[in-house]
């Protein structure tokens, strides 16, 4: 539903209409009629926009009214929760013995791992990485569907920390309208010292930001020792630098217009969501008529109708995004349900039931005017497809990381030359075999290779053991690549391909792992 | 239209006009956008700072250094210290091991074979394949066949000192041109073909003269090549017995050889590779799979 379209439409029709048209008269009457049903659902018009408007928007400053209520604490919750992990879960020690760091979650580059409490990752299994991204994307689905924009109003950091921002500014500048006066005063003293301490603050926590984000790449108390006494790599000082840069500029500047230009997610929530998913709503069948407290009572007396809404504005004065939700949830809505606890805090005072404002669909708005009981149908198809999924990949990867293997091979075939030919005839092919050793001690690995009835296998580097097998010995948590040449006597057939396995076992017992390659003939 | 004011409110009115017109329609004097003209304005400031900062400028006989005085060749150079200093430890362990050694310590070997599969694709490669497959004319070096000895001192000493290379230690022996000069009839050449041929167990050319060939190769060849044509690796002498031929199997390569002679040339790379390089680059070649 788009009001200001039906507008648009109506005004182009009336400019292309020359007298003595009848058909395109009747067009515009019929699209005014619609105009009219849309008043109904948009009660304040939107205006028209020339086609010659400039296509720039200069920013209108917000600001955002001080406000208390349910959800404001939710949000509060959240923000101190989510913060307080981000900056302190790298310190977080995890016991892993000598031959692996101690931190709980780390990204080690360097090494390639990824640690997180007991579950180590190797680059061979990013896919974990994948499952959990496609796992993201169907809760941020989910969540639409029950919801909204819950991950806009109460998770994105972007929300969090201009939400942080917002309070500092309000501790040093004062409340919105405080605010407001000291825009218009002259630049005191005591106006730039506010200013000054404002974005020193401000600076401060997006230093803090920034350097909490290198200290997941390296040991934590180290590289903040490190980071203190100016001899942390170059690199790290890059990171807290852009980190610091983005969220000054992000939350303290750029604030709601990165949601409304810059994040996709916005365009693809709306393209995602439905008439059952709950969205914080301005229930006009309630509100309207706007009327003053005294006008309503005139009205009432009167015998006419007056809606509950008085008009106070404080529902758009709380809004970090600058919308007046009584024009419907546009894109600048982040649906953090501040406006709710604005207007119920008003209505409170003025002894009127709360939720004027509330999460609730324009669907029970409308069979609520029709008098018809509201829906909520938080139970759909799409709600039930979107967990079974999450479900589905959950127990999946849940299922792969019980039962994987702490041993692992791959193979690869010489490229060139793909096979030897022997002095006494017999035919070589060689193998990069690339050994993985997932736990954190040494261990001997036994390779053995099938396929090949009459084949000598040899590897470089190993002593052959009393039993003929070559044992091959791997670091704690590491991996070593080594050679190993295939030959046989046998008589084949020219071009042959031969399929071999390749399976490697620790020698003090536990599966094999296999990789699959091929002998390759003259 | 011409001379009338524009209207109020278009974009005519807004940005005004270049004063061209073609038919009535009016070029918009539209001002660049703002962004698009701060960048512009920043990638002149990003020049000057460039040219001051970095050589930018060609001079009669030399050119501005910059304040930050970088070369790109002195860049190189720090990049190679910067790769030794990284290797260092290692190689500082490489330097002193014998070369046996080396191929019995997991952790030197796998090193060495690092160093020597870079060092191999640099300057091997070209010649004797990315993978040591070699080519005619250029031996395979992953086979069990070698020239002059399949040891690691051998194949050292070859590196080091080259084939043919002109160095005072190394690998010299050539096949003589027996044709060309004239040591044998061409009818001799293709008799002791055919009996070199059926030294590995090729089938000979109907009607082929083995006997006389034996005599021929008796008489001509054997010094080199040995009685029973083994070869002699301190000649370079191949083994002609076996399965692997350097350029080919067939009657007429053969016969060509004889005709034309042998004698590929191997630089000699002490000169030009340090001598713990030349060490990984021996270890890797040996263990291709054919050492010795």
């Amino acid at each position: 539903m788009c009001p200001g379209s039906a507008t648009a439409l109506a005004s182009e029709g009336v400019a292309a209409a020359k007298p003595g048209q009848p058909p395109l008269v009747s067009l515009v009457g019929e699209v005014k009629g619609a105009l009219d049903e849309q008043a109904l659902a948009a009660p304040q018009g939107f205006d028209n926009q020339p086609d010659d408007e400039p296509l720039y928007e200069p920013r209108k400053k917000i600001h955002p009214q001080r406000v208390t209520g349910t959800f404001r604490r939710l949000k509060w919750a959240l923000l101190i929760v989510g913060l307080f992990l981000y900056y302190f879960l790298p310190f977080l020690r995890w016991d892993r013995g000598p031959n692996a760091p101690h931190q709980a979650v780390l990204v080690d580059l360097d090494g390639g791992r990824f640690y997180f409490f007991f579950i180590e990752i190797w680059p061979q299994e990013v896919y974990y990485l994948t499952g959990l991204l496609i796992m993201a994307a169907m809760m941020l689905f989910l969540m639409n569907a029950i919801a909204g924009r819950v991950w806009c109003g109460y998770l994105c950091p972007q929300t969090v920390w201009t939400d942080l921002y917002i309070a500092i500014e309000r501790w040093i500048e004062g409340d919105r309208r405080k605010r407001l006066q000291l825009e218009q005063q002259p630049w005191t003293f005591e106006r730039a010292a506010r200013a000054a301490s404002k974005h020193f603050w401000w600076l401060l926590i997006a230093w803090w930001t920034g350097g909490a984000w290198v200290l997941y790449f390296a040991d934590a108390p180290t590289l903040v020792k490190e980071l203190a006494t100016f001899q942390a790599p170059p690199i790290a000082y890059v990171f807290i630098g852009i980190l610091t840069f983005t969220t000054y500029a992000l939350a303290g500047w750029m604030r709601e217009q990165v949601c409304v230009y810059m994040c996709p997610w916005p365009r693809i929530q709306a393209a995602l969501t439905d008439e059952y998913a709950l969205n914080v709503t301005y229930r006009y069948d309630r509100g309207e008529p706007r009327a003053s407290l005294k006008k309503a009572a005139a009205l009432h007396a009167k015998g006419q109708p007056a809606g509950d809404c008085i008009d106070c504005q404080q529902c758009l004065n709380v809004c970090p995004g600058g919308v007046d939700i009584r024009q419907g949830a546009g894109l600048g809505c982040i649906q953090c349900g501040l406006c709710i606890d604005a207007c119920d805090a008003v209505m409170a005072k003025i002894g009127r039931p709360p939720r004027l404002i509330a999460y609730d669909t324009d669907l029970n708005i409308r069979n609520r005017q029709l008098g018809k009981p509201p829906v909520y149908r938080i139970v759909r198809m799409r709600t039930v497809l979107y967990a079974v999924i999450i479900v589905a990949i959950a127990a999946l990867m849940t299922v792969t990381m019980a039962t994987r293997r702490n041993n692992g091979v791959d193979v690869i075939h010489d490229r060139n030359p793909q096979f030897v030919r022997m002095s006494d005839g017999a035919v070589r092919n060689g193998y990069a075999v690339h050994i993985l050793n997932k736990s954190l001690e040494a261990r001997g690995f036994l390779l053995t290779v099938s396929g090949l009835a009459d084949a000598d296998i040899e590897v470089i580097g190993s002593e052959p053991r009393a039993g003929g097998e070559p044992v091959i010995e791997v670091g704690p948590d590491q991996s070593r690549e080594v050679r190993v040449l295939v030959t046989t006597h046998e008589n084949l057939e020219p071009g042959a391909s031969i399929p071999l396995t390749f399976s490697v076992a620790a020698s003090s017992g536990g599966p094999a792992a296999t990789a699959a390659d091929h002998f390759l003939g003259p | 239209m011409d001379g009338t004011k524009p209207q109020p409110g278009t974009p005519e009115a807004r940005v005004g006009t270049t004063g061209h017109e073609w038919d009535g329609i009016h070029e918009l004097n539209t001002p660049l956008p703002r962004w698009w003209l701060w960048l512009f304005y920043a990638t002149i400031v990003w020049a000057i700072g460039y040219w001051i900062v970095y050589p930018a400028w060609p001079l009669l006989s030399s050119y501005s250094n910059g304040v930050l005085n970088w070369h790109s060749r002195s860049a190189v150079a720090a990049d190679v210290a910067a790769l030794q200093a990284q290797r260092g430890p290692l190689m500082a362990r490489l330097a002193p091991a014998s070369l046996k050694d080396i191929e019995t310590t997991p952790e030197l070997l796998d090193f060495a074979r690092a160093v020597g599969r870079r060092a191999f694709a640099d300057n091997c490669a070209p010649c004797h394949g990315a993978g040591g497959g070699g080519a005619k004319g250029y031996p395979n070096l992953t086979d069990d066949d070698w020239l002059w000895g399949g040891t690691l001192d051998d194949i050292a000493q070859t590196i080091t000192h080259g084939v043919r290379s002109g160095d005072d230690q190394g690998r010299q022996g050539s096949m003589p041109a027996f044709g060309r000069d004239g040591m044998l009839k061409r009818d001799e050449i293709v008799a002791v073909a055919d009996y070199v041929r059926s030294l590995s167990g090729l089938a000979a050319t109907p009607g082929a003269d083995l006997g006389r060939g034996a005599k021929i190769f008796a008489d001509n060849c054997s010094a080199c090549h040995g009685p029973q044509g083994k070869g002699n690796r301190a000649l370079g002498a191949p083994n002609l017995t076996d399965k692997i031929w350097l350029y080919g199997p067939d009657t007429a390569t053969v016969i060509d050889g004889v005709w034309n002679g042998h004698g590929g040339v191997m630089p000699a790379w002490g000169t030009k590779l340090d001598p713990v390089t030349i060490k990984a680059l021996t270890v890797y070649v040996h263990t291709f799979g054919g050492g010795e």
